[in-house]
């Protein structure tokens, strides 16, 4: 057997899926039409905590154009708390109180936003128009809205909890105590740290059809989670795997935000849909966005780090609350990758965590690209910073000194991860990735000449420098099927669905080296259940590590089988034959060759005898399921200037070090490390989601949730180092969040030095900051 | 988001426009660029009954320089057009700067200026220029037809002299003391959007180099736009050195006193009115000396 | 005088269309589901994001911040007219691709229409001012700094091919 070649793997291969989306014939959910469609608005609870004492919506009868009215009460068993999508690892002791949402809320409400009931009319308008006529007799309850108080053993109970306890878990290693004891200083902090909205700029949407006739039923949705979203509603409303078709079709970005199942309107709709016989369609609107969609908050950390004199970690230790809000489909991924995450990249003798996941009554808490990492970071990084000011150590000395050397892997941490196995790190090399950030930085001179300089013209200019690892690719598994057509081309189908991470090129560059065609002549299908039924979603930064070994795995597969049907064809080994250009080339005989489309269609005869076992065809299905994650991981720092008046900050340069093992696509890669750095940045300076003491968000417009905009973000410079994972043979590792995750710690970091913490300037212990809370904090305010 | 129904209508005329207003009174409102009116209707805040489309009036697109050297702006001139226009650049630089801080292009090819100053919104730049200039609002109605200063227009949030069934019609920008110099500053989160704090500045220097007189406005500051004639009174006569601008920036934080709001606390906006005063007033002379010397 | 239904009159991408709509549509959804053209995208309906930003009378708009009767009479440009009939793409589109300056794509109509027109005007424009031209549509996820580069490039192609 021939090797394939490797022309498309690693290189900046342009988008096969560019040319519809740049003249706006892709289609997304919203782009979906039918005849007959019917449109679906929600009526959604303006209450945070409520008792739902009546609904009536006779007055909707007399509304134009109105074909439905739905409440939970004509739901009969369809109505009924959802399957709890990830369950708790098991970890000893854990505490887990699993509440999960319904399909539409009866008797309370438990979160500004909750659907109570879904009307159904010829057009959207229409349909809002009717939800202004439906009477709704709520009595209020009290309302468990911030954090640390919700937690409190007398608070306002959000379901029959006291102290609203979702969850309890502790993680441990080593002796903390005796590390605490045997260390030279003890740094202890409160953090307070919040992750905002996923704002995609498409918001969610789905679209159901029901054919009665075939008794059938078609679902479009902007998800991240096809197939999972399949199976549910296959199971939940009492219908064959074969009876439904979910689709997810060009995604206006995710980022976790389309992932939550089972989403009260994901249900509704395909049920209203069969209920009535006809194709409905629901798009949540910007406001919607605001309290139906899954987000992440806040958690406060009581976290404390031993040291000895020369800096070395001796033990962490770090108690938590996390706001889970109303209802916990989700389980404990975001606390426990926050959990995870303090341990950084960072050798940790001892370590002793524990949280508390608190309900609250506001929207369910889910990921946002980085899943509670960002938590964790900021903890790590921050108490470094302390323990380095604190021993007059450089802030980046004392991550050297820490930092996992490069012949410690693969690194076991001794605690759980997110999907359920022990948290290990397979490769890294983490020293090389900082010496090298310092270096595009050049941090040695800003800090030495550059700075000094700076300051004596009276400006404010800091530099920050962070570490960080991600844990990627986990499992469970994706799985792909790929098919030679008699065209000659190449169709590659996966479950996973796509929101931007140019998939449709990067498992294409995969079956062009493999299948020796171009890249332009391999059609990839994602998202499609009909097409590909297996899958576990698009999260975790695990799409092109699972899908992208499952589609090397079935090409390899072809590949065989064109050979050696070539070989068979030609009577010759297949160790004489290559695939070039699409077709089976023999060595020293340049007139014996067949495209791979001929020999698809050999391979499939209509008539005559085949051998047993034979599969018809150019094709093969296969999985990909890892052992366990792979670490990815990177650094990144900034400089920053701080107008001290009005204490608005400029980025002033950027850079992130990174590595993801082998890049199938740099220029895919360095397009996500981007994103998720303008992610992080609106994390840290701009984004802040906004509740009062009643629950209800303050800012539920785009023009007061700041998505920072091309003026906010500074251009990055990118380097890549690469440790290929060993949780895979192609030796890849997830990017999709990386940049998201370090932003603001590297920010803290750069604003205190731009304000001269060194000279006793003020302490950062909380994200997000803005110029009015630097302002407060430069004046003495707390937290 | 879709706004509930309403009835419409399109005038060709002036006359008609205000008479269908006359009709419908407050279940009628004017739709000129709408994009304050519409996302408003778009969140179902707004729900009026009928809406009187500006856009199809003949002749309300002018911007024409009166004989004293001031300019007068018609109804359905854009921010944009403004943005563009030579004719403000050059006698009211003060518009032409702040202009640009109003949202982005897109808003402000379709916004006009007489809407955005009708709709009163305390965080928007226009009412505070206007406030600055001393600028005079047109309001006709099918009954009446009188001038407004705008120091009597803006009366709280979202609120104007205009009475019901009145129009703004056209406004107009008195000429600049000559020797003036102006500056507008603000500072916002991102670009385009409202200011935490602006301020809008005229001032203009004796032949002895002091300052002869000084108008200050402020955005995001109140209810309304507003001027601090204290600091205006306390500055007439003095030279505009540094200390008079810190004590003019010191002064302005204790006559304005900004409310604050879900994003912003009123110390920092009192501080940012501090900082804002003296950058703008530094700059503000400092143009006023280069044009008295030309 | 006043209208339940207004008959409206306008110009899509060079082709007439007629049509009899409630006063309270929103020209965005006029366009995407009265006319079939999905291209321009909905993402806020408050005229923040840009995805909906269309060229009227030549100049970018927030197509959800206009209501279908106020198109009467005037050009309206969507993404779909950007290429060429015959299907060649626009230079700023083939900079885009080039420059991987679009990743879901769902923002990038709105990108498009109002780089064209700011292009049309600075056909010398500097990456500054191609920054500053871009902050009024939002990206969730390209961190902008490939579409400054896509613009850039097509400044640059226009300008060399002129």
């Amino acid at each position: 057997m021939t090797a394939a070649t490797n022309r498309y793997f690693g290189s900046p291969v342009l988008r096969n899926e560019d040319a519809p989306l740049l003249t706006g014939a892709a289609m997304f959910v919203d782009d979906i039409d039918f005849p007959d469609m019917l449109h679906v608005a929600f009526l959604r609870s303006p209450h945070a905590h409520a008792r739902i004492e009546k609904i009536d919506t006779t007055a909707t009868q007399k509304c134009d154009g109105v074909v439905a009215v739905f409440t939970a009460d004509d739901l009969g068993a369809f109505w009924a708390p959802s399957p709890l999508v990830v369950p708790p690892p098991p970890i000893e002791d854990l505490v887990f109180n699993q509440r999960t949402q319904t399909p539409l809320a009866r008797d309370v409400v438990r979160y500004v936003g909750e659907p109570v009931a879904l009307v159904v009319a010829e057009n959207r308008y229409l349909a809002e128009d009717a939800l202004d006529r439906i009477v709704v007799d709520y009595d209020p309850l009290p309302v468990a809205a911030e954090l640390e108080p919700s937690a409190q053993v007398d608070a306002p109970m959000v379901h029959d909890v006291r102290g609203n306890v979702a969850a309890e878990v502790r993680q441990v290693k080593g002796d903390y105590n005796l590390a605490k004891n045997n260390a030279d200083v003890v740094i202890a902090r409160r953090f307070l740290y919040e992750h905002g909205l996923a704002q995609p700029i498409e918001t969610r949407g789905i679209v159901a059809r029901w054919d009665t006739k075939a008794e059938h039923l078609s679902v479009w949705a902007a998800t991240q989670t096809p197939t999972s979203l399949h199976g549910g509603l296959a199971q939940l409303m009492g219908l064959g795997s074969h009876q439904i078709r979910v689709v997810a079709p060009f995604v206006g970005g995710g980022f976790g935000s389309k992932l939550l199942m089972y989403y009260p309107e994901e249900l509704m709709v395909p049920w209203a849909a069969r209920e009535l016989g006809s194709s409905l369609k629901w798009i949540e609107d910007r406001s919607e966005h605001f309290v139906a969609t899954s987000q992440e908050r806040g958690q406060i950390h009581d976290a404390e780090i031993a040291v000895s004199q020369d800096g070395k970690i001796l033990g962490l230790k770090d108690v938590f609350l996390h706001d889970n809000g109303a209802y916990n489909p989700y389980g404990l991924t975001v606390p426990i990758n926050s959990q995870c995450a303090v341990l950084g990249p960072y050798v940790v003798p001892a370590y002793d965590s524990s949280f508390k996941a608190i309900f609250t009554n506001k929207p369910i808490v889910a990921p946002f690209r980085g899943a509670g990492r960002q938590h964790g970071v900021f903890v790590i990084e921050r108490l470094l910073d302390i323990a380095a000011r604190q021993l007059g150590i450089d802030r980046v000395e004392i991550r050297r000194r820490n930092l996992i050397p490069s012949d410690a892997f693969p690194y076991k941490n001794g605690i759980m991860f997110q999907d359920f196995t022990e948290l290990q790190y397979d490769s890294g090399n983490y020293l090389p990735i900082l010496e090298r950030t310092l270096e595009i930085i050049g941090y040695e001179s800003f800090v030495r000449d550059e700075q000094p300089i700076l300051r004596a013209e009276g400006k404010c200019v800091g530099i920050g420098v962070v570490c960080y690892v991600e844990g990627t690719g986990i499992g469970p598994y994706e799985g792909a099927k790929v098919q030679v057509d008699p065209s000659g081309r190449v169709h590659v189908a996966t479950g996973i669905g796509t929101q931007g991470q140019s998939h449709f090129t990067s498992f294409a560059q995969i079956a062009a080296d493999l299948l020796g065609v171009a890249v332009d002549e391999v059609d990839v299908t994602t998202g499609d259940t009909d097409q590909f039924g297996w899958g576990a979603g698009t999260f975790a930064s695990r799409g092109a590590v699972v899908a992208g070994n499952a589609v090397h795995e079935a090409c390899s597969a072809v590949r065989e089988k064109i050979l050696n049907l070539a070989a068979e064809h030609f009577e010759c080994s297949s160790q004489q034959l290559s695939i070039e250009n699409g077709a089976v080339q023999t060595l020293d005989r340049p007139d014996q060759s067949i495209t791979i489309g001929e020999l698809a269609v050999l391979a499939n005869p209509m008539r005559g005898a085949v051998k047993p076992g034979t599969e018809p065809g150019l094709q093969a299905t296969r999985y990909f399921g890892p052992e366990a994650g792979t670490t990815a991981s990177g650094a990144h720092a900034m400089i920053v200037e701080v107008d001290r008046e009005t204490m608005m900050v400029k980025i002033l340069k950027y850079v992130v070090v990174h590595d993801c093992g082998t890049p199938i696509n740099p220029m895919v890669v360095e397009g996500q490390i981007h994103g998720g750095v303008a992610q992080g940045i609106g994390n840290a300076f701009y984004e802040k989601v906004m509740y009062d003491d009643a629950g209800q968000i303050m800012n539920a417009t785009l023009a007061d949730y700041l998505i920072p905009t091309s003026m906010d973000v500074p251009v990055i410079e990118l380097d890549h180092i690469e440790t290929p994972s060993t949780m895979n043979p192609l030796g890849i590792k997830g990017v999709g969040e990386a940049g998201a995750i370090p932003v603001a710690p590297a920010f803290a970091q750069a604003v205190e030095d731009a304000l001269g913490i060194a000279e006793g300037g003020f302490e950062i212990l909380e994200i997000p900051l803005s110029p009015n809370r630097l302002w407060e904090l430069a004046e003495g305010g707390t937290q | 988001m879709k706004p509930a129904p309403f009835r419409y209508a399109a005038p060709r005329s002036i006359e008609e426009l205000l008479a269908l207003k006359a009709e419908h009174g407050d279940d009628a409102k004017f739709l000129a660029g709408g994009q304050s009116l519409i996302p408003t209707m778009n969140f179902r805040l707004a729900q009026p009954a009928v809406l009187l489309d500006l856009n199809t009036l003949p002749d309300q697109n002018f911007i024409v320089e009166t004989s004293s050297g001031g300019v007068r702006i018609g109804a359905l001139v854009r921010h944009s057009d403004i943005e563009t226009s030579e004719t403000i650049a050059r006698s009211h630089p003060l518009a032409h700067e702040a202009i640009r801080f109003v949202a982005h292009p897109q808003i402000r090819n379709r916004g006009t200026l007489c809407g955005n100053l009708a709709h009163a919104d305390p965080a928007s730049e226009m009412p505070a220029v206007m406030l600055a200039l001393g600028g005079r609002f047109h309001a006709r109605s099918a009954v009446s037809d009188r001038w407004i200063d705008a120091s009597d227009f803006f009366l709280s949030i979202f609120t104007t002299a205009l009475e019901e069934n009145e129009m703004l019609c056209e406004v107009e920008m008195p000429p600049l003391p000559p020797g003036s110099g102006t500056c507008f500053l603000e500072v916002s989160r991102r670009p385009g959007d409202f200011a935490m704090m602006g301020v809008a500045t005229v001032v203009s220097l004796d032949e002895a180099g002091r300052c002869a007189e000084a108008r200050i406005a402020y955005c995001s500051a109140g209810e309304t736009p507003l001027l601090a004639p204290g600091v205006a009174a306390s500055l007439a006569g003095e030279e505009p050195d540094e200390t008079a601008l810190l004590n003019a920036a010191r002064q302005a934080a204790e006559e304005i006193d900004p409310p604050g709001n879900v994003h912003l606390t009123s110390a920092y906006q009192k501080h940012l009115v501090a900082v804002l005063t003296g950058r703008a007033l530094r700059t503000a002379f400092a143009r006023a000396n280069t044009n008295a010397s030309q | 005088m006043l209208e339940e239904l207004v008959t409206v009159s306008t110009v899509v991408n060079g082709k007439h269309y007629r049509r009899i709509v409630e006063p309270r549509l929103l020209l965005s959804d006029f366009i995407r589901h009265d006319l079939g053209l999905t291209g321009t995208h909905v993402g806020c309906e408050h005229g923040v994001c840009g995805a909906c930003t269309i060229l009227v009378d030549e100049k970018p708009v927030r197509a959800c911040l206009m209501f279908t009767p106020q198109a009467d009479g005037h050009a309206i440009e969507t993404v779909e007219g950007l290429a060429e009939e015959n299907g060649e793409l626009h230079p700023l589109q083939e900079a885009f691709r080039d420059k991987h300056g679009l990743q879901c794509g769902f923002c990038t109509p709105g990108i498009l229409m109002t780089m064209k027109a700011f292009i049309a005007q600075h056909p010398a424009a500097t990456e500054g001012e191609i920054r500053e031209a871009l902050s009024g549509n939002l990206c969730r996820c390209t961190g902008y700094q490939n579409i400054v580069e896509a613009v850039k490039l097509a400044v640059s192609r226009i300008g060399g091919s002129s």
